[in-house]
C-alpha cells in the first residue's frame, strides 16, 4: 500500500484585504522529507505554515496532512490529526504563566491518559534532549534567555512524538554555535523517529545542514520544489538571488 | 502489515512488534500496560520486529523492566539508542517541589506586599512631583496632547454610562424614600435627603467605583502591556522619561476630569430623584429645585467635588503603579489589574471616611 503523503496542498489561495498571498499554490511533502521553504520577506512563508497547521483557512483549495482534509468535520479524527504535528513558532510561544517544566507537561497532561512519573520522566527526557538541565524545568519563561526559549519550545513541540514537525525560523537569533547545535539536534531526532520537518528558514547554514528538499516560494506559489542540489540550478531572479555567490557552499 | 503495536509472549521470550508510538498506542494504553505488567518477569525481549518507537514507548519499557537492562534483549540499533537515552536519566526524578505556605507566612506574605505597594505609590508620588518641577521650568515638554486624550477618554466618553447609572440611582433612592416619609407626613423633606445624600456622598463615590472599573483597570492593562512588550523601554531609549509621558498625562487627566464627571453625574441623579418624586409624591420640579439651596448649603458641594479631585488621583495613582509593576506574563497582567480595581475602591472608601470624620460639622444646615 502506498502511504499517503505527509502534506497535500492543492490550489491553495488565501488573500488579505483583497491582496492575494498565494494564488494556486501546490505543494507535496513525502514521509521522511527535511524541506527547508525559502522565500522572501513577506513572500507568505508564515501564513503557508499556517494554513497547514490548519490556524488559517484558505479561500480556495485544500489542505491534507496524513492524507486527511483539514476540512474534516469529524471532531475527533481533526484532534488525533493535530497530536501527529508539531509547531515551533518564530517568538517560542511558550505560555508564560507556567514553569518550563509544565509547558513541555502541559500537551501530555491533556492526554488524561499518563502518570505523573511517565511524564515527569518524558519531560525530562524532553529536556535532555534540547540539551536542557533537569533544575531549568523550574524557570518560568520571561527567566529564560531567547536560545532556551527556542529549545523549550522545541521540546514541548516534540512532547507528543509528532510525525510531522513545523518550524518557523528555528535558529533566527541563535547565535552560529548554538543553531548548530540545533541543526544536529533535529537531524539526529529526524533520522530516530522517522519525522518530516518543514521549516522556514533564512540561514543558509541550517539549510545546507539539514534540508533534504528545498521549496521556493515567489510569485504567490511555489516557483520550486525538489532536493536541494536542483533546486539551486532553476533559474529565476529570487533563487539566483538568495543563493547567489554560495551556492557551491550549500552542496 | 498492522501498524498498532502489539505484544506476544513465546516460549522463553517476549516479541514486540508493530508501531510503539504514542499516537498508536494511546487507543489501547491500558490494555498495552496490563499485558507489560504481566510480562515483567521475562529476561528475554525481542524488539526487532518493531517499525517504530519513540520516547514515551520508550519510558514504558524501561519502567517496565525495572530500570535495568534485560539479559536477552535484541533491538535495533536505532531503538537502542532512544532507550538508551531513556536510561540515562537519573532513576528517581525528584518531584517539583512545590513550597507550602503555612497561615502566618501567608499573612506576612501579604503584609509586605500591602507595605511594597505603599511604597511605590509614595515613591510614584514622589517622581510626580518632581516631573512637576521639572515641567514648570520646561513648559515645551508638558505633555497636552496626552492629557486631553486621558480627559477625553476617562471622561467624556464615561459621561453615558455614569448618567445612566447615576439616574437610576437617583429613582431608587428617591422613590424609597418617599415611601418612608409619606407615613411621617414629611414629604418635603426629601429635598434635604437626596441634595445632602447625593452631592455629597453618593454622586462621587458612585462615579469612583465605576471610573475604577472603567478607566483604572484600562490604565493598568495599557501600561502592563507596554512593559511586557518593552514599549516603556523603548521611551526611555529615545530619551522620553516613561512618568512624564505615560503616567502623568494618565493622572492629571482622570484628576481633572473626576469632579467634572461627578458633577454631571450628581446633576443626573438628582433629576432621576426629582422625577421619581414627583410622579410618587407629586412634588413639582419648581418647588424642589427652590428648596435645594435652602436645603443643602453649598459647602456639600464644595465637598463633594473636591472628593470627585481626590478620588480621580488615588484612582490613577493606584493604577499606574500596578501598571509599572507587572511582570512580563499573562498571569501577572491580570493579577494586576485585579488588584488595581480593588486597591483604587478600597482606598477610595478609605479616603471617603476620612472625609467624613474631618467634614462633619461642615456644609450640615
Amino acid at each position: 500500500m502506498k502511504s499517503s503523503p505527509v502534506i497535500e496542498l492543492n490550489g491553495v489561495g488565501v488573500g488579505f484585504g483583497g491582496k492575494a498571498v498565494h494564488h494556486d499554490l501546490s505543494l507535496r511533502v513525502e514521509e521522511g522529507q527535511i524541506v527547508g521553504l525559502l522565500g522572501g520577506s513577506g513572500s507568505g512563508k508564515t501564513t503557508l505554515l499556517r494554513e497547514i497547521l490548519g490556524l488559517l483557512q484558505p479561500d480556495a483549495g485544500t489542505v491534507r496532512l496524513f492524507g486527511i482534509d483539514l476540512n474534516e468535520p469529524d471532531v475527533d479524527r481533526q484532534r488525533n490529526l493535530r497530536r501527529r504535528l508539531g509547531m515551533l513558532f518564530q517568538q517560542g510561544a511558550l505560555f508564560s504563566a507556567l514553569s518550563v517544566f509544565d509547558n513541555i507537561a502541559f500537551p501530555l497532561r491533556e492526554l488524561r491518559c499518563l502518570d505523573a512519573d511517565w511524564i515527569r520522566r518524558l519531560v525530562h527526557l524532553k529536556l535532555a534532549m534540547v540539551g536542557l538541565e533537569p533544575a531549568h524545568g523550574k524557570l518560568m519563561p520571561a527567566e529564560l534567555s531567547g536560545g532556551m526559549v527556542k529549545r523549550v519550545a522545541l521540546a514541548r513541540a516534540l512532547a507528543l512524538e509528532p510525525e510531522l514537525l513545523l518550524l518557523d525560523e528555528p535558529t533566527a537569533g541563535l547565535d552560529p554555535d548554538r543553531s548548530q547545535n540545533f541543526v544536529e539536534l533535529v537531524g539526529s531526532l529526524q533520522r530516530e523517529l522517522g519525522l518530516t520537518v518543514v521549516m522556514v528558514t533564512h540561514d543558509l547554514n541550517t539549510l545546507a545542514g539539514l534540508a533534504t528538499h528545498v521549496a521556493v516560494l515567489a510569485d504567490q506559489r511555489i516557483i520550486a520544489f525538489g532536493p536541494k542540489a536542483e533546486v539551486m540550478t532553476v533559474d529565476h531572479p529570487f533563487v539566483t538571488g538568495f543563493f547567489g555567490a554560495d551556492r557551491r557552499k550549500l552542496l | 502489515m498492522s501498524t498498532s503495536p502489539r505484544l506476544l509472549v513465546e516460549p522463553g521470550r517476549v516479541v514486540l512488534s508493530g508501531c510503539w508510538t504514542l499516537a498508536e498506542m494511546l487507543p489501547q494504553l491500558p490494555d498495552l500496560e496490563a499485558k507489560l505488567v504481566a510480562c515483567a518477569g521475562h529476561n528475554d525481549w525481542d524488539l526487532s520486529a518493531i517499525s517504530r518507537l519513540d520516547s514515551a514507548a520508550a519510558v514504558l519499557l524501561w519502567r517496565t523492566w525495572g530500570a535495568r537492562w534485560p539479559g536477552g534483549l535484541v533491538a535495533a540499533d536505532l531503538h537502542r539508542q532512544v532507550l538508551e537515552r531513556v536510561a540515562e536519566l537519573p532513576l528517581e526524578i525528584a518531584e517539583q517541589a512545590r513550597p507550602r505556605r503555612r497561615f502566618p507566612e501567608m499573612v506576612g506574605a501579604l503584609l509586605l506586599k500591602a507595605v511594597g505597594n505603599l511604597r511605590g505609590m509614595i515613591a510614584l508620588f514622589g517622581q510626580l512631583l518632581l516631573d512637576v518641577a521639572y515641567l514648570v521650568r520646561h513648559p515645551q515638554d508638558v505633555p497636552w496632547k496626552e492629557f486631553t486624550a486621558n480627559v477625553y477618554k476617562a471622561g467624556a466618553q464615561a459621561l453615558a454610562v455614569t448618567a445612566l447609572v447615576g439616574f437610576l440611582i437617583g429613582v431608587t433612592i428617591s422613590y424609597l424614600s418617599a415611601l418612608q416619609l409619606k407615613s411621617f407626613g414629611a414629604d418635603l423633606f426629601i429635598v434635604n435627603i437626596l441634595g445632602i445624600s447625593i452631592i455629597r456622598e453618593l454622586g462621587p463615590v458612585l462615579v469612583a467605583v465605576l471610573v475604577a472599573g472603567r478607566s483604572g483597570s484600562a490604565m493598568t492593562a495599557q501600561i502592563g502591556v507596554m512593559r511586557v512588550t518593552e514599549e516603556i523601554d523603548v521611551l526611555s531609549t529615545m530619551g522620553i522619561s516613561r512618568t512624564i509621558r505615560v503616567v502623568l498625562p494618565k493622572i492629571f487627566g482622570l484628576t481633572v476630569a473626576m469632579p467634572l464627571l461627578v458633577l454631571w453625574t450628581s446633576a443626573v441623579a438628582l433629576f432621576g430623584g426629582m422625577l421619581a418624586a414627583l410622579l410618587q409624591l407629586d412634588l413639582s420640579f419648581a418647588y424642589f429645585v427652590d428648596n435645594l439651596p435652602r436645603a443643602v448649603p453649598v459647602a456639600n458641594l464644595v465637598i463633594g467635588l473636591s472628593k470627585g479631585v481626590v478620588f480621580g488621583f488615588v484612582i490613577a495613582i493606584v493604577a499606574c503603579h500596578f501598571g509599572l509593576h507587572v511582570k512580563p506574563n499573562t498571569e501577572s497582567l491580570s493579577a494586576s489589574t485585579t488588584s488595581a480595581v480593588v486597591t483604587a475602591i478600597t482606598t477610595v472608601i478609605l479616603f471617603d471616611a476620612i472625609f467624613a470624620v474631618f467634614t462633619r460639622n461642615i456644609g450640615v444646615p
